[in-house]
């Protein structure tokens, strides 16, 4: 058999990897961390005041017009949701098949679901014009008759599928916390970090009777979580594939978009991960190379198959015979947007490709840029797939253009802000790598000497 | 929840020894101690003598609660409460309830598995007094409380010792 490199490197015990994880929660924070802090801070109050801005006047100050009923605030939404995927296939469906590498990169992984959730369904909610009746969304009991949602609509199933999505990651993510905190509240010296650690803690004691519960509901949540995963973005997609719009109405969008929303999370994952690699030098012996390099990997796959889905559509179009759906697709690689088109393509497709070579998919500064490339690309595949459908479908006499203004900027670079904000606290207050799943993998391509 | 006990406790610093000593306490008859360990040791468990937990069968009732329940509420408002003809679909239109059905399977089933294990556990606990702060990062315990049948402090005390105890201590509260 061949021998596995090892997933923690150096020669750890168990009292270094409680140190070194707690490490950056009790201490201070640097001026790196700081000036990243304050920068995403700047930006989360500029996101905060444009919406603000956009509530008080009105959405008519976003490119949103006929015929362009859906753009930034769909587009985006559906690229952040797309973004928070990677957390749950990592979290969940990796640890259904006992891929051991997980343990290192599945709470950052996770943290980024959560927030990237968040950012994502504040979206929907401008994009309603009248947040303040965003409430309207639910079935609730009302004086209107009773009024109720229309339960055949996608954008419904969307309400539902989004907000359990949310609640189950967070729970999902929390329960994983809870023995960290533990161990935390039992490391402090300083009161109130204790007190803090304590009530996040629930008072965790961790016998085996606990640890027999808890590892039973993790695997059960991790059950849950994966098919929910799947069934969120293939919900998303019905957004789309179930309106009669040509470049829409296809049956190949629910595999596609999970597909696209899974590379779009992995290239996110690997953005942050360089960075906290850069930020926490420590955490380069838990976040190795090999981990790196795993998950590029899963993007140059995922990316090949959001290539597929790309020629996939462009054949279909051709062999459905039907002018409209023809007409869509040479429309969007050569009609008016046709750079989103070829952005798309080369950085979702061309890009991965370098992935290829075993040094590209082990150098940070490679990978870093690739998954740069990926964040733009995926953007773009959800602005072409949205706008260019919309800008022109059966009749000549409707045909437009995405008016896109400064507040569309404003607000898409702005969800950045919040976005990183809530990361970079993460960082600080949450042990970034689960200290209790880590242990159980130490000795994992490595000889265990003594007995 | 159980009350506080008094107790004796062994502490190891290594998983694989403790999981030898757990496995011989069982054997010697020991039938309510338990381990305390910083992350769940493999085996433990069988070592122990715990029975697998039997939270899935709450899962899958709630799920089945949470199908049922997310049916029915899209049948009661789109049918029965106020029937509205959207695009000529039929009232009751069972392929465009799944997914709001699905969902809501999904959500009573992972709350009510994580509230179940809360419950068990005994959490939240306020303060639970703890028998050495390691115990959460690298140290592991083997716990004997009073409640055992024929406990006697220096029985016990002997017993965890002659297993490879690093320390042993008596616990007044926990």
């Amino acid at each position: 058999m061949m021998d596995r490199n090892p997933l923690i490197l150096g020669n750890k015990t168990y009292k270094d990897i409680t140190d070194d994880i707690c490490e950056p929660v009790e201490r201070l924070p640097g001026k790196q961390w700081m000036l990243m802090f304050f920068s995403a801070k700047a930006l989360f109050l500029f996101y905060l005041t444009s919406v603000a801005i956009i509530l008080f006047t009105g959405m008519g100050l976003m490119g949103t017009n006929h015929p362009i009923g859906w753009g930034t605030d769909i587009v985006t939404f559906v690229f952040w949701i797309g973004i928070g995927h990677a957390g749950t296939l990592i979290s969940a469906v990796l640890f259904l098949f006992r891929q051991k590498w997980r343990t290192s990169v599945a709470r950052s992984a996770e943290a980024m679901t959560v927030f990237a959730v968040m950012t994502a369904g504040i979206f929907p909610l401008i994009h309603t014009g009248r947040p303040w009746l965003d409430f309207w969304l639910l079935p609730y009991p009302n004086q209107r008759g009773p009024l109720w949602v229309n339960f055949r609509s996608p954008l419904l199933w969307d309400v539902f599928a989004v907000s359990t999505y949310a609640t189950v990651s967070i729970v999902f993510w929390y329960v994983g916390l809870v023995p960290d905190f533990a161990t935390i509240r039992d490391r402090a010296k300083n009161k109130m970090r204790k007190k803090i650690y304590g009530i996040l803690s629930l008072g965790w004691r961790g016998s085996t009777r606990n640890w027999s519960h808890y590892e039973m509901v993790y695997m059960l949540l991790a059950g849950l979580a994966t098919p929910l995963v799947l069934s969120v973005h293939t919900i998303v997609s019905f957004d789309f594939a179930v309106a009669s719009l040509p470049g829409w109405h296809t049956t190949i969008f629910p595999p596609y978009f999970v597909a696209g929303a899974i590379f779009s999370g992995f290239g996110m994952v690997v953005t942050l991960l360089t960075l906290v690699r850069i930020g926490f030098p420590k955490f380069k012996d838990y976040i190795t190379i090999d981990h790196m390099e795993v998950m590029n990997k899963i993007i140059m796959t995922t990316g090949l198959l959001v290539g597929y889905a790309y020629c996939s559509e462009l054949f279909i179009a051709w062999y459905s015979g039907m002018k409209y759906e023809q007409y869509a697709f040479i429309n969007r690689a050569l009609g008016p947007y046709w750079w989103a088109y070829w952005i798309m393509f080369s950085c979702n497709v061309f890009v991965p490709q370098i992935f290829w070579f075993r040094a590209a998919r082990r150098s940070i500064p490679i990978m870093f840029v690739v998954s740069i490339f990926v964040n733009i690309g995926m953007w773009f595949e959800r602005f072409v797939i949205t706008v260019t459908s919309l800008h022109r479908d059966f009749l000549p006499s409707n045909w437009g253009m995405y008016e896109w203004s400064i507040y569309d900027a404003a607000i898409l670079f702005g969800s950045f802000g919040m976005f990183l904000t809530l990361f970079l606290l993460y960082l600080r207050a949450f042990p970034a790598i689960s200290i209790a799943e880590v242990k159980p993998v130490l000795y994992v391509g490595k000889k265990r000497g003594g007995h | 929840m159980a009350k506080r006990q008094s107790g004796v406790a062994g502490i190891w610093s290594d998983d694989q020894l403790i999981l030898e000593a757990a496995e011989k306490m069982r054997l010697a008859g020991y039938k309510k101690f338990d381990a305390i360990t910083p992350f769940p040791v493999h085996g433990m468990e069988e070592a122990v003598g715990i029975k697998r937990s039997t939270i899935p069968w709450v899962t899958f009732f709630a799920a089945l609660v949470g199908g049922f329940c997310g049916m029915y509420l899209q049948y009661w408002t789109s049918a029965v409460s106020w029937p509205i003809n959207v695009g000529g679909k039929p009232m009751f239109s069972i392929p465009a309830f799944i997914p709001v059905t699905f969902e809501l399977t999904i959500l009573f089933a992972a709350l009510a598995s994580v509230g179940t294990m809360f419950f068990l556990n005994g959490l939240p606990k306020v303060d639970p007094p703890i028998i050495d702060p390691d115990l959460t990062s690298h140290k592991f315990a083997l716990w004997v409380p009073d409640s055992e049948e024929g406990y006697s402090v220096e029985k016990v005390e002997a017993f965890l010792k002659e297993l490879g105890a690093e320390e042993v201590k008596r616990v007044a509260e926990y």
